[in-house]
């Protein structure tokens, strides 16, 4: 059992308030995790310049360096936490006992973490659209190509609101270090592990201590951190998406709804994307925003939804340490069986169908968590109550909806992948606002391209680009004619 | 530990009598009031003569009902003795609807003036100005601050915050207009700070974290404004709570004296923190003027020591005679103390604060 505290800006505080963190099936205490109270981060919050101050006096182009010292660190070393010490497979352990995700996906994210952290120049590159690092360093440059720019960071850090459930969204804040802005991140209850696990290998690369500050906490934390801070990135329900609407402080990543359109010119060989359909809906578990939830056609949908039962339904549950375990645990206690009595009261609606049914009971439940085995349901009408519904499990309803409507139907969507080669509607969804990532061509929901943005570009929403002016003689001499 | 032991017992002793002598003054004609005289009728027993001890009393009456002093008009609680005399009327609640009311004369001037001597004179220093920054209006704190502070030789100014329209503001989720509510008293308890000498602040702690803010954020502090003493209760201060309150707002150099009490009871006096508390606070009874017990929510019986429950308040004074009220509060059950021979209860939150949401706010 390890003691992990507070991080103020760097330092380790004990409090005297600590929550425990259990592993999901045994009930072990991994840890005793000190909890922050909403003043400790209101008064350091006083010092957030000094993370920033202490980032920019290290050159960007070394941040990107200690980036990828900190992935190789992360993937392969020993590292302080707490009062003990964590090897990459403890890591993977905790975070799989805590988060009831099996080890190997476990080690599958530390892998994606590590690629991102190591292929940081180019995704930086990619993200800040190949600015000259030392214009985004200095405030203000000029291009190659000889338009004086500026961008002024809007907050000297970025809070974080984490989530519990799902370790992949982490490679979201890994470039801000380099961008020369602090962290202030709040981590969900049950996975403390990656943010102490970046600190550790962050710190133990070069990052000055005192631009990371981590504060554990209940939902007063998560509040004060919003409050706090002038850029704030959190995890949430499609509620909190709504609440934080038109706050240009907040990037709320809610739901993904991610959806496979099939267009009609290539519906009637459905059959050759059934794996695509099948990895969208089942890798790593089904549990992110980015997995599918819908695949959406205008015929053909029943025998889509029977084969995908046929494909994904049998799959059991296995022990989280098993290599082919698929599904992940719920966790939290009564979860799943509020989800699944979601589900089935959604299938008395009249056009609803559960195809996984025959391939036996969905939900399983255990002494100290719960799992749902993955489900496909079919609805022969995009307005059914299910046809638009996104669970933190491998869930899927296959809708029958006119190529015409799809786009409007699918409502807000963060991936779709859209097959077809039909370029008329695949200019319709080049041009549909309610799509964030957008894929044309036979491509699973879980392919993601580190080099594009995701949900918004992070550089847009830490920097701000405005008009600098000055007279050309300065602008050479500070800029040294770049 | 003998010494102690003996104390125990003479306490125990001390409250018995008290208990004899009270309830036989509330159920005489002569000397008691209306409701409980009437009470007794219905009820077919004598407690004049059937009470000769806590026992008896905890084992023959029911919970006191708060229902009571919603509906009852307040003559009906005043003892015989007392008729004629004007009183003092306190409300607690009353967020929504009727408050509870509680009548009385000198309670609380005697609870805060033995209160006084428990205070440490460089933090509370004798001849100087107090600061109330709280809720006032119709509660028996704003009096009782008061006269604290004249015991004390001090005078006292004070800036109002009404609880009731910050936790509907809660309850209703306006959270700007809580935090304009907050500023705004917080920008009056400032200027006063700034304009007079005030050495000793009663306040609730969200108010403290929100005035010392205010001054770290001008690069002072509380200490730089003169502040020496802090008296301070009304919401929960768990030990984390407590522990950043005294080491990062009053910095380790300000006298901090946390309170439990309500116009019910009276005022609680807390057991000196000492470095083995780990801040948690331990309150005692103004014994045998109130009683505190820590129950088991299902079996209505005492907990055992270290262990959680529900607070339950008894009052025995000749102005007010409550038994057995079960407050909003759980605690956790604490040994007797030398000062304080008697059950304490420590680190007080509402009750069920770990299984439903609670509206404390900013009071």
């Amino acid at each position: 059992m390890i003691n992990i505290p507070v991080i103020r800006w760097g330092e380790p505080y004990e409090s005297l308030e600590t929550d425990e963190v259990i592993h999901h099936r045994t009930g072990e205490v991994l840890a005793k995790v000190s909890q922050a109270n909403p003043g400790l981060l209101a008064r350091d919050m006083r010092k957030a310049a000094r993370a920033r101050e202490a980032l920019r006096e290290i050159p960007i182009k070394d941040l990107i360096e200690m980036m990828k010292k900190a992935g190789d660190l992360y993937l392969n070393a020993t590292l302080p936490l707490g009062d003990g010490e964590q090897t990459p497979d403890d890591f993977a352990r905790q975070q799989s006992a805590s988060t009831g995700l099996p080890e190997h996906m476990c080690k599958f994210n530390m892998e994606k973490n590590h690629f991102v952290l190591n292929h940081m120049d180019q995704i930086f590159d990619a993200l800040t659209r190949g600015l000259d690092l030392e214009i985004l360093q200095r405030g203000f440059g000029v291009e190659e190509r000889g338009v004086p720019v500026s961008y002024q960071a809007q907050s000297p850090v970025l809070g974080m609101v984490l989530p519990s459930n799902s370790p992949g969204v982490h490679t979201l804040w890994m470039p801000v270090i380099p961008m020369q802005i602090g962290l202030v991140l709040k981590p969900g209850p049950q996975e403390p592990w990656t943010p102490y696990r970046m600190f550790a290998a962050f710190t133990e690369a070069g990052v000055p201590r005192e631009a990371i500050g981590i504060y554990p906490g209940g939902g007063d934390m998560g509040a004060e951190t919003v409050s706090r801070c002038g850029r704030v990135m959190i995890f949430g329900s499609t509620q909190t998406v709504k609440n934080y609407s038109g706050n240009e402080q907040v990037q709320v990543h809610g739901p993904g709804y991610s959806k496979i359109l099939l267009g009609d010119d290539v519906v009637d060989q459905w059959e050759d994307y059934l794996d695509l359909m099948a990895d969208s809906i089942y890798k790593n578990s089904g549990r992110g925003c980015i997995n599918c939830s819908g695949v959406w056609a205008s015929r053909h949908t029943e025998e889509i939804a029977e084969a995908l039962a046929e494909r994904v339904g049998p799959y059991e549950v296995k022990d989280p340490t098993d290599p082919e375990a698929g599904l992940a645990a719920f966790t939290v206690p009564g979860q799943a069986e509020a989800i699944w009595g979601m589900i089935e009261e959604g299938c008395e609606e009249s056009g609803t169908t559960h195809a996984t049914e025959k391939h036996g009971a969905r939900l399983e439940q255990m002494e100290r968590c719960d799992y749902i085995r993955p489900t496909i349901l079919h609805c022969d009408s995009p307005d059914l109550k299910m046809a638009n519904t996104e669970y933190m499990f491998p869930f899927t309803s296959v809708v029958k909806c006119s190529q015409e409507q799809m786009i409007e139907k699918i409502g807000g969507t963060l991936v779709a992948s859209a097959i077809t080669n039909d370029e008329t509607w695949a200019a319709k969804l080049t041009d549909a606002t309610n799509i964030d990532r957008l894929n044309i061509g036979a491509m699973p929901t879980i392919a993601l391209n580190w080099l594009q943005p995701h949900e918004g570009s992070i550089v847009d929403f830490l920097f701000s680009a405005r008009a600098y002016q000055t007279p050309d003689e300065r602008l050479k001499r500070l800029c040294n004619g770049g | 530990m003998a010494e102690l032991e003996q104390k125990i017992e003479e306490a125990k002793a001390a409250l018995n009598a008290h208990v004899a002598e009270i309830v036989k003054w509330h159920f005489s004609p002569e000397t008691g009031c209306p409701f409980w005289l009437d009470w007794a009728k219905d009820a077919g027993w004598d407690p004049a003569t059937e009470v000769k001890s806590l026992d008896d009393l905890l084992a023959k009456f029911p919970n006191f009902e708060d229902e009571w002093l919603r509906d009852k008009q307040p003559e009906v609680w005043v003892p015989a003795k007392f008729k004629g005399k004007p009183f003092n009327i306190f409300e607690t609640g009353g967020t929504t609807g009727m408050p509870k009311q509680r009548i009385g004369w000198e309670d609380y001037k005697i609870d805060y003036s033995e209160f006084s001597d428990t205070l440490d004179d460089a933090a509370f220093p004798r001849d100087h100005y107090w600061l109330m920054v709280g809720p006032t209006g119709p509660r028996r704190l704003r009096l009782s601050i008061e006269h604290l502070a004249n015991v004390r030789g001090c005078s006292c100014y004070f800036v109002d915050l009404d609880p009731r329209w910050v936790k509907r503001l809660i309850s209703e989720k306006q959270f700007d207009q809580a935090k304009a509510y907050m500023e705004h008293v917080v920008d009056q308890a400032t200027t006063i700070m700034k304009n007079r000498q005030v050495s000793a602040l009663f306040t609730t702690p969200k108010l403290l974290e929100s005035i010392a803010e205010r001054y770290e954020n001008e690069g002072s502090s509380l200490y730089d404004a003169g502040i020496r003493g802090v008296f301070c209760g009304g919401t929960t201060m768990d030990p984390q709570y407590t522990r950043f309150l005294c080491e990062e707002l009053l910095e380790n150099k300000i006298g901090f004296v946390p309170t439990y009490g309500n116009t019910l009871m009276g005022l609680a006096k807390h057991k000196p923190l000492t470095p083995e508390d780990k801040y948690s606070i331990t309150y005692y009874a103004p014994q045998p003027r109130a009683l505190m017990r820590v129950l088991n929510p299902d079996t209505n019986a005492p907990v055992g020591y270290g262990e959680w429950g529900r607070v339950e308040l008894t009052t025995l004074t000749k102005e007010f005679f409550m038994p057995r009220f079960l407050e909003r509060d759980e605690a956790i059950r604490r040994e007797p103390i030398e000062p304080y021979p008697w059950d304490g209860v420590a680190e007080v939150r509402p009750f069920g604060a770990l299984t439903k949401k609670i509206v404390e706010g900013v009071y």
